[in-house]
């Protein structure tokens, strides 16, 4: 019964969306308010109907309703509890009704937050959420039905991919979605200012918060599915330039560009049509990432040929989205006229800079990306593109934007001077420059560790320099503290998260000076690296709830001090017969010893050491970078949603519409 | 400045982007493509020493030895067959969990002049019944297996059996 309520919800849900857009698109079009004013009920509607077939499908496998296909393929009585939920979305079915539920619940939150919206900019607004929404909700019911029943019922569930039962990744999901999909809203707002052929500073205003938000959550997502990676897969890396990594990568760094040329916008009312197109282009890549994951085309090409429907649907949904938005772009782009003029040399200049650069990154990491899938296809050629094409073909792009990314803040609008701008990170310089010496001395000729360190100090310390510098820290020391409260904290967050991306600049300058050790050991032998000593005591069996493992213990001293008991696993699950290798940690937060068992021979183990410095850094700059983006969007600038400008241009609104 | 002026500077900046972006693209793919190889491929045509590329095909059955290099590092030694030919393969490391004999797989690395294959990196990470899709292909080509006729016959039997001998629809493993 529950099943069938889920799927009758989506059906309800998929109704409802399609009255919103209609009544959205067609009552603005008409300017008749009772019609616009339907579009934010009806949002709230699909948010209840979706909200309650994920609920649904989540029951299914609370209980383990193995009459439902999806909880039989994905799900297992013996699971524990959390990851029997987290199964909800760990299946292809149940992510993409997640996707359509945080889709909702943004359209929820433009109808409940946007009510000082122009309601004819809300109404097209909540219209595009719902059209996008109705293209997934069939998608969902006419390809990938989570409530698909099996007659008998099967006796249990064939079980999760073990690798994914992980704390980790239960969440790393939700996280990332909320990203994508967070950039929907962006894409909507951008589709509803180009029919109304108008972006001003409150549409600027409106789009940052979200384009901030969605940057936020996906920096979150990214920074958990990498952390996931390193500790569970056991290889010691952090970042693989897999496609699906890069999948995600792409909306985040289209996404930076977007919040970084919205606040020209919302502040100069110049770069409007290109903050739309950036606004396009960032949903269009959560979409290629969605369609990349979801359709199987990157397992193999021929994959995505054998169980064409879901691939098939999912490209038209792109082509319909993304090439319906562009179209609209191309017709319409030309309304838009810039009022804010700059000279190249100013913030504005600087953030044209960081956009420019960014989308040269993600141009490349698309290339790269794309490249080996239409090379099989047209060619027929097998090829790979790895990490040593991503780096080589990156880093001379990031160098620029790290250098200029301590400047920027400095220098202010329309007009600006770079000296002055330059005498006041002198000690950010010669902290990077010091770096820089520091580790070619300590560490000899590695440049690349070196560079990483420079540019880390570099960001950090011109945070701090900004920072001292709004406050007047050191000029007017003792109006510093109530300086620093009434500190917008748009421009705490801005500098937090560029701080962020310093520290992990760090953490990924101190894994370029990452050792590593392959030793065979008896129990009773030790190994050292990197000035610890690893002792191997016993290697036994030990039982788990359902798998069986078996663990290497190794005591870790350092100079004859015990350092820690490190006890790396290999767990071989009964259910679907997988192994998988358990890295035991221990992080100093200088750096992490980390160690993975291989297989047995001869009495012995063979075992993989890892000495990564400054590891943890790498993730916690991300959280600090998303910390930053928080703060940012606390700004109370956002949430009053800037009154005044808004009501100026109702009038014209309406004059528009009519 | 006025607004042609500026709009001129903003295209060139882009120009310069975009162009940068392109030649790093094409310079770096010039250098980093990673070609995929199966044994026939390489018994037709050895690539050179200095390029790194990728080797699939079967894990050959009782071909595994395990040793320990003279720096005391554990080390692997196996081939590599489509069937057709065999390659053989020699790795420094862990091998991956699901990394089996008469199973497929996949290698990154350099081959030597004395026609060994030294692997940098061994992927096999995909659940048992998995097949990376290079390997499908490769023993297509040598004429092995037809996927339309099921799962792949065992390994053991690829070097010995011509082709046409086998049996239509045999499963195995």
């Amino acid at each position: 019964m529950i099943p069938e309520l889920g799927h009758f919800a989506l059906a309800l849900a998929l109704a409802l969306s399609l009255a919103q857009a209609a009544f959205g698109l067609w009552g603005a079009q008409r300017a008749a308010p009772r019609l616009m004013a339907a579009a934010a009920p009806l949002a709230a509607g699909t948010l209840l109907a979706v909200a309650a077939a994920f609920g649904c499908l989540m029951w299914s496998f609370a209980v383990n309703d193995t009459t439902v296909a999806n909880v039989v393929q994905n799900s297992h009585s013996a699971k524990p509890l959390l990851y029997k939920l987290s199964g909800t979305w760990g299946s292809h079915e149940g992510s993409m009704v997640l996707w359509v539920l945080i889709l909702a619940l943004c359209g929820g939150a433009v109808a409940s937050f946007g009510r000082n919206l122009p309601s004819a900019l809300q109404a097209r607004v909540l219209a595009v959420l719902g059209l996008v929404a109705v293209g997934f909700l069939a998608f969902i019911l006419g390809t990938s039905n989570p409530f698909d029943r099996v007659w008998p019922p099967a006796a249990d569930g064939q079980g999760l991919n073990p690798v994914l039962q992980d704390p980790g990744l239960a969440f790393h999901p939700p996280l990332l979605y909320l990203g994508y999909v967070g950039f929907s809203v962006t894409f909507a707002f951008a589709i509803a200012a180009l029919i109304e052929g108008r972006v001003d500073a409150a549409w600027g205003r409106w789009v940052r918060p979200w384009a901030l938000a969605a940057w936020s959550f996906l920096t979150l997502g990214i920074a958990l599915g990498s952390w996931w990676a390193y500790y569970e897969l056991g290889w010691g890396g952090y970042w693989f330039w897999d496609p699906v990594e890069n999948a995600s990568l792409l909306p985040w760094l289209a996404g930076c560009a977007l919040l970084h040329s919205a606040t020209v916008v919302e502040r100069r009312e110049a770069l409007k049509t290109w903050t739309v197109f950036l606004a396009l282009l960032a949903f269009g890549l959560s979409l290629l990432g969605t369609f990349l994951v979801r359709s199987g085309v990157l397992n193999s090409v021929h994959a995505f040929a054998s169980d064409p429907t879901r691939g098939v649907f999912i490209l038209g949904l792109l082509m319909l989205y993304i090439g319906g938005g562009f179209a609209l772009f191309a017709w319409r782009a030309a309304a838009m006229t810039p009022t804010g003029i700059f000279a190249p040399l100013s913030r504005e200049g600087g953030l044209i800079l960081n956009n420019l650069l960014l989308c040269s990154i993600a141009a490349v990491v698309l290339v790269g990306t794309l490249y080996p899938m239409f090379a099989d296809l047209l060619l027929g050629q097998k090829i790979s593109v790895g990490p040593p094409f991503f780096n080589s073909a990156t880093l001379p792009l990031a160098v620029p934007l790290v250098a200029a990314m301590a400047v920027g803040p400095m220098l202010p609008w329309k007009r600006a001077r770079l000296w002055p701008a330059l005498q006041r990170l002198w000690w950010a310089a010669l902290g990077g420059l010091a770096a820089l010496l520091l580790c070619l001395a300590l560490e000899g000729q590695r440049l690349g560790p070196a560079l990483g360190f420079a540019a880390a100090a570099w960001l950090i310390l011109g945070a701090l320099a900004d920072i001292t510098d709004r406050i007047a820290l050191f000029s007017r020391p003792r109006a510093a503290f109530a300086r620093a409260r009434g500190l917008p904290r748009a421009a705490w967050g801005g500098a937090v998260a560029h701080a962020g991306m310093g520290v992990m600049i760090l953490g990924l300058a101190g894994m370029g000076l990452a050792t590593d050790r392959l030793a065979l050991l008896k129990p009773g032998e030790s190994v050292a690296l990197a000035g610890y000593d690893y002792r191997l005591e016993a290697l036994r069996d030990a039982p788990g709830p359902n798998f069986s493992a078996r663990r290497a213990t190794l005591v870790v001293t350092r100079n004859g001090r015990p350092v820690t008991v490190l006890e790396p696993e290999r767990r071989s699950f009964p259910v679907g017969r997988m192994t998988t290798t358990e890295a035991a940690i221990h992080t100093t937060w200088l750096a992490d010893l980390y160690t993975v068992l291989g297989d047995e021979r001869d009495g012995g183990a063979v075992l993989r050491l890892h000495h990564n410095p400054l590891a943890p850094w790498i993730w916690l700059g991300a959280a600090i970078m998303a910390l930053g983006g928080g703060l940012s969007l606390s700004d109370r600038r956002m949430r009053v949603a800037a009154p005044a400008p808004k009501l100026a241009p109702k009038p014209a609104q309406e004059g528009a519409a009519a | 400045m006025t607004r042609k002026r500026r709009r001129l500077y903003l295209l060139l900046l882009c120009a310069i982007g975009l162009g940068s972006a392109t030649a790093l693209t094409l310079s770096a793919f010039q250098d980093n493509l990673v070609f995929f190889r199966s044994p026939s491929d390489i018994a037709r045509e050895a690539p050179g020493p200095d390029r790194a590329f990728r080797l699939g095909g079967l894990v050959e059955s009782g071909s595994l030895e395990r040793e320990t290099a003279p720096d005391g590092r554990p080390a692997a030694r196996f081939r590599v067959t489509d069937g057709a030919s065999t390659v053989p393969v020699t790795y420094a490391g862990v091998l991956p969990d699901l990394f089996r004999e008469g199973q497929g797989v996949v290698t990154l690395g350099k081959l030597g002049p004395d026609g060994l294959f030294r692997a940098s990196e061994v992927l096999a990470r995909h659940d048992e019944s998995y097949m990376p899709p290079e390997v499908a292909d490769a023993l297509k080509r040598s004429g092995h297996w037809n996927p339309d006729q099921g799962a792949p016959p065992p390994a053991a039997s690829w070097n010995t059996l011509e082709p046409e001998r086998l049996p239509p629809g045999r499963s195995g493993g």
